[in-house]
């Protein structure tokens, strides 16, 4: 019996952690969910981007945004979901001066998917997948945002802003799968690729949009039955939503080690306080009245459809860091990195169809471009080195155009500049001296002005070569191609 | 002068002229939509004579109907002087079909800049800033908006006395109720306060005010006409339709507001036919369906022979009786008031003071205020209606009510589909009794629920229904006709409807007090007969 445990000593092992995620993103589309109204709120001065509809006005009706559809039924299916043929809308009731109509328009029992699953890294076995199950993905409706203001003379009021209601939402239901809080966070991040891969959702926690609820209980271990199950709300990053779950791991393993008992609540995470506390109790627990939508007729989403929507799903993560360590025989840690967003990917792929040189492109990229993208804080896609100009250095390194010393110098310059990488070895006359006849005589100058060297070299000092080839590149300023150089002082130095 | 671009087949019964009307008494208030276009058409008439003859007899008559919660009498002659200008034109037979008639809008229908309330006090004070779908076409159509009828609170009544500002008297008897929830929409129109009006129908809101206060009133297949800009009641039964002084004039009004509206995502796609073309087509083989369940034990003798001679009537005009089963629709209200309920609980959540409308300001907590809001602004039908609702679709409780209220809807619907396999329109009384006393239903919501009893499996199963005047009983009240047709046949709706009244004569008949008080008003009424079918003077029975 977990009563029997003795506070604080007992390690939290002795329960089984469940916890299943709720994830709500904002699907990117142009218009609201139910209007005509830009969905692009972010930045738009206070209540511009309303209409009746939004706005919950007497009388005005929903008008379902079919683009939001289709996002919705591309990410289940990306999460292997199933998409049933026939699918509604319900109205979730609730009173809250957020919810303009007094309901959200939501999905209940019939939703666009079901019974998918997702596989993430497993962070305590690394190169290793784990898998979890996703109960549905469906779509629903944004809320207003409130603002509670207390001004200079000490009186409070909340003021309201309309532009992000009946943005679309997409929710993501995980099954109770995940077991510890680095599970959770990995699995947020495969979430969080995945929607971005798509291209259905900034999926941005700082901006919004990209929230997470979490559903944490304890249960002893070899016990079929769930504890009292506990959601955890308001966690405002990716870290925060595994210390909100360490957290209430913690806080439930002692309750019950003290013989108490967990009571189904809904709790909210206070970042500054690094706590979470009581919200709303089971008994106070919403009713949501769910009905179906009068004002929406059901959606039919036939199998040809569903086969159209598949075949416009792009290679999604997994699948592209299976392909590029296999194709281009790289780790699984690289492959990995280059996978990180489609941009990055594909920038690599473009980079490799250019310079037929997937090993250095992997390097460049892997090295110096995200450090650039890290240092800049610009995205792959802004940068003025492009794929282009990333392969034309490659090639001038592979073609002995350049030696592997000044590279770096006109990657600076591209990157700075824009200028294709063989303009720049131009301009500046950066091209390494590959003429034989030029660098004969600079070997031949070498030797004689260093005897002591020579001498070295002739009784198999093997750093004097190094010494050697020093002093040419010195004269030819650094120009001279290295194995050339090399090649010439062997010849004159054994000859 | 000729009628350019009139269709022959519009005038064709048009013997009215400027000199029977104006010339001899003026009551202009008396014309019905068709004869008022051929009027205006032909310049015999101003759109703004039409108006100001409109806005007198209000000014003469609401003290003792009060149909209106607002007059919009300048904007009616705003709107009057654009239409004379327009019909002034080269071609005032191609200008649209309502220009220059007088229309009553139901206060449901928003309308950009003038106050819409629903019947409530919580939205008193409301002014849109949008025209609802209808309110738009109507616009388009030239008609000229005389003022935003008076209405049950929320559409939520059957007899107008649960408006949040007054009730509506009945133009035949004032110390009667009109019915409702569109009862000022019907009186306006009865009593000659605009020729053309707009009304709302859920369970009855237009049929059975029709049928009290004698005038023709038609609720449209669900989907047909869009609801946008409706303020709602019941999402899934709502549906707005028109009334008028004889079949053509509702005719003329869906033809202007039917058709699918993109901002309502429930209106059908189909193409709306037109109307007029068909309606003076006869009903020689109509089948008609008498289905005996609608003549039920507490029908008023009178009302069921009137509505029983009506049938006699269609017969002998060539129409064939049948006798039909609707048993599943004995729970059409029990059904009725759980769904209607369930979705205007939802739809009423909106209102809450934080937006629009009353709010209690002098609550500071924002929840409270909410509360407070709808505690003042709510009368007693709606705040009984949320709680039913909020019940019926409580955890719990949806299963044995909201599901089970969805199913028993399948199976009417199913009653009516195998009806219409073996007929073509379904006739019953509209209303089981005539208009009933001020007050004497208001304490007991039961009996006031049954006065919809034949209305509501209509629009449970989404059919349109059109209610026509078909006599008097022996206190000289009206009885309406019911006639129930296919979904989207309005079509044979009107004919069948128009084909009765042109054999009879009841719609012709006006209350007394719609009547100018000068003598001439009789002649005014001859010439109007003259033009009838029926012939001769037409008088209410107990003037
Ligand atoms: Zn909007």
């Amino acid at each position: 019996m977990t009563g029997t445990h003795h506070a604080g000593t007992s390690p939290a092992t002795d329960y089984e952690v469940v916890i299943g995620l709720e994830v709500h993103a904002q699907v990117v589309t142009e218009s609201k969910m139910f209007c005509g109204c830009s969905s692009r709120y972010s930045g738009a001065p206070p209540n511009t981007l309303v209409c009746p509809v939004c706005l919950g006005m007497p009388g005005s009706l929903p008008v379902m945004n079919r683009t939001a559809v289709e996002a919705t039924i591309i990410t289940a299916l990306a999460l292997n979901c199933e998409i049933p043929e026939f699918s509604k809308f319900d109205r979730k009731n609730y009173n809250y001066p957020d919810l303009m109509k007094g309901y959200q328009i939501s999905q209940f029992d019939l939703p666009f998917s079901q019974a998918g699953w997702l596989e993430f890294d497993d962070p305590a076995n690394p190169g290793q997948m784990r898998r979890a199950g996703i109960t549905r993905v469906h779509l629903e409706e944004d809320t207003a945002t409130l603002k509670h203001v207390r001004d200079s003379s000490g009186e409070t009021y909340s003021l309201m802003d309309v532009n992000r209601a009946g943005v679309p939402l997409m929710e993501i239901v995980g099954d109770p799968d995940l077991r510890t809080a680095d599970e959770a966070g990995s699995y947020l991040r495969a979430v969080r690729q995945i929607l971005r891969y798509l291209g259905v959702s900034t999926a941005n926690m700082d901006e919004g949009a990209f929230r997470c609820d979490a559903n944490v209980s304890l249960r002893p271990w070899g016990q079929a039955e769930y504890g009292a199950k506990v959601e955890v709300k308001n966690m405002n990053s990716f870290r925060s939503v595994v210390r909100a779950i360490e957290f209430e791991m913690v806080r439930q393993r002692d309750i019950l080690d003290a013989g108490g008992r967990i009571v189904q609540e809904t709790r909210g995470w206070v970042d500054d306080r690094a706590i979470t506390v009581t919200q709303r109790s089971k008994e106070a627990a919403h009713d949501y009245r769910y009905f179906p939508e009068p004002d929406l007729p059901p959606i039919i989403t036939p199998a040809a459809e569903v086969e159209r929507l598949r075949s416009l799903l792009p290679e999604l993560p997994d699948a592209k860091r299976h392909r590029f360590a296999n194709a281009y025989g790289m780790t699984s840690d690289v492959a990995d990195t280059l996978t990180q967003t489609r941009a990055l990917a594909e920038y690599f792929e473009q980079t490799v169809n250019l310079s037929d040189n997937a090993r250095a492109a992997a390097n460049w990229i892997t090295r110096d471009v995200l450090r650039i993208l890290g240092t800049t804080g610009a995205e792959i896609d802004q940068i003025l080195l492009t794929p282009a100009h990333l392969a034309d250095l490659i090639k001038l390194l592979d073609t002995g155009t350049i030696s592997v010393r000044t590279a770096p110098e006109v990657l600076e310059e591209a990157v700075n500049t824009g200028s294709m990488p063989r303009e720049i070895v131009q301009q500046r006359g950066l091209g390494q001296v590959s003429d034989t006849d030029a660098l004969t005589t600079a070997v031949a100058d070498a030797i004689a002005s260093n005897p002591k060297a020579v001498a070295d070299y002739r009784a198999g000092k093997a750093t004097a070569m190094g010494f050697l080839v020093g002093a040419v590149m010195k004269a030819t300023r650094g120009k001279g191609n290295p194995g050339l150089v090399n090649e010439l002082l062997k010849q004159q130095l054994d000859g | 002068m000729g009628a350019p671009g009139q269709p022959a087949g519009h005038t064709r019964h048009m013997h009215v002229t400027r000199e029977h009307l104006v010339g001899i008494s003026g009551d202009l208030t008396a014309l019905t939509a068709p004869e008022a276009r051929d009027l205006l058409v032909r310049r015999q008439i101003s759109a703004t004579e039409l108006a100001h003859a409109v806005l007198g007899q209000i000014e003469r008559t609401e003290s003792q109907v009060r149909s209106f919660i607002t007059v919009t009498a300048d904007e009616a002659l705003a709107q009057a002087r654009a239409a004379d200008v327009a019909l002034g034109g080269s071609d005032p037979g191609a200008t649209p079909p309502l220009t220059g008639i007088p229309v009553a809008l139901k206060d449901l229908f928003c309308t950009t800049g003038v106050q819409t309330t629903a019947g409530s006090r919580i939205l008193e004070g409301f002014i849109p800033p949008y025209d609802a779908t209808v309110v738009a076409r109507l616009r388009a159509a030239g008609a000229v908006f005389v003022g935003k009828a008076n209405m049950d609170e929320f559409a939520m009544g059957s007899s107008t006395e649960n408006s949040g500002y007054h009730p509506t008297h009945n133009p035949w008897d004032v110390s009667r109720v009109p019915g409702g929830s569109s009862g000022g929409s019907a009186a306006a129109v009865s009593a000659g306060q605009a020729i053309l009006s707009l009304g709302t129908d859920t369970g009855g809101s237009i049929r059975q005010p029709a049928s009290l206060c004698s005038v023709t009133g038609l609720k449209p297949t669900y989907g047909r006409v869009s609801r946008y800009g409706v303020v709602a009641f019941a999402s899934s039964l709502d549906q707005v339709g028109p009334f008028s002084i004889g079949v053509e004039g509702s005719a003329m009004v869906l033809q202007a507001i039917a058709g699918a509206d993109p901002m309502d995502a429930t209106t059908a796609p189909f193409a709306v036919p037109d109307y007029r073309s068909t309606i003076r087509d006869g009903v020689k083989g109509l089948r008609i369906g008498v289905p005996a369940e609608y003549f039920t034990a507490g029908m008023e003798p009178d009302v069921e022979r009137l509505v029983r001679e009506a049938i006699q009537t269609l017969t002998s005009l060539g129409a064939t009786v049948h006798p039909v089963s609707l048993p599943y629709s004995e729970h059409g209200l029990a059904t009725y008031y759980i769904i209607a309920p369930a979705e205007a609980s939802s739809n009423l959540s909106r209102y809450n003071g934080i937006k629009y409308g009353l709010a209690a300001l002098d609550e500071v907590d924002m929840t409270r205020a909410m509360d407070a809001t709808r505690q003042r602004g709510f009368g007693n039908e709606p705040k009984r209606r949320i709680m039913l609702g909020t019940y019926a679709l409580s955890s719990g409780y949806y299963d044995a009510y909201y599901r089970k209220a969805q199913q028993v809807r399948t199976l009417i619907k199913a009653d009516f589909d195998n009806a219409f396999a073996s007929v073509d329109v379904i006739a019953s009384p509209v209303s089981p009794t005539v208009a009933f006393k001020m007050g004497a239903r208001t304490d007991d919501p039961l009996a006031m629920y049954l006065s919809d009893v034949c209305t509501i499996p209509v629009n449970v199963a989404g059919l349109p229904g059109i209610s026509v005047p078909c006599g008097f009983d022996h206190q000289g009240l009206p009885v309406g006709l019911q006639l129930i047709g296919k979904a989207f046949d309005e079509a044979t709706l009107f004919r069948a409807a128009f084909a009765y009244e042109e054999a009879t004569s009841f719609h012709r008949q006006r209350p007394p007090l719609a009547e100018q008080a000068d003598s001439e008003a009789s002649v005014n009424q001859a010439a109007m007969g003259a033009g009838n079918a029926a012939g001769g003077p037409q008088r209410a029975p107990h003037a």
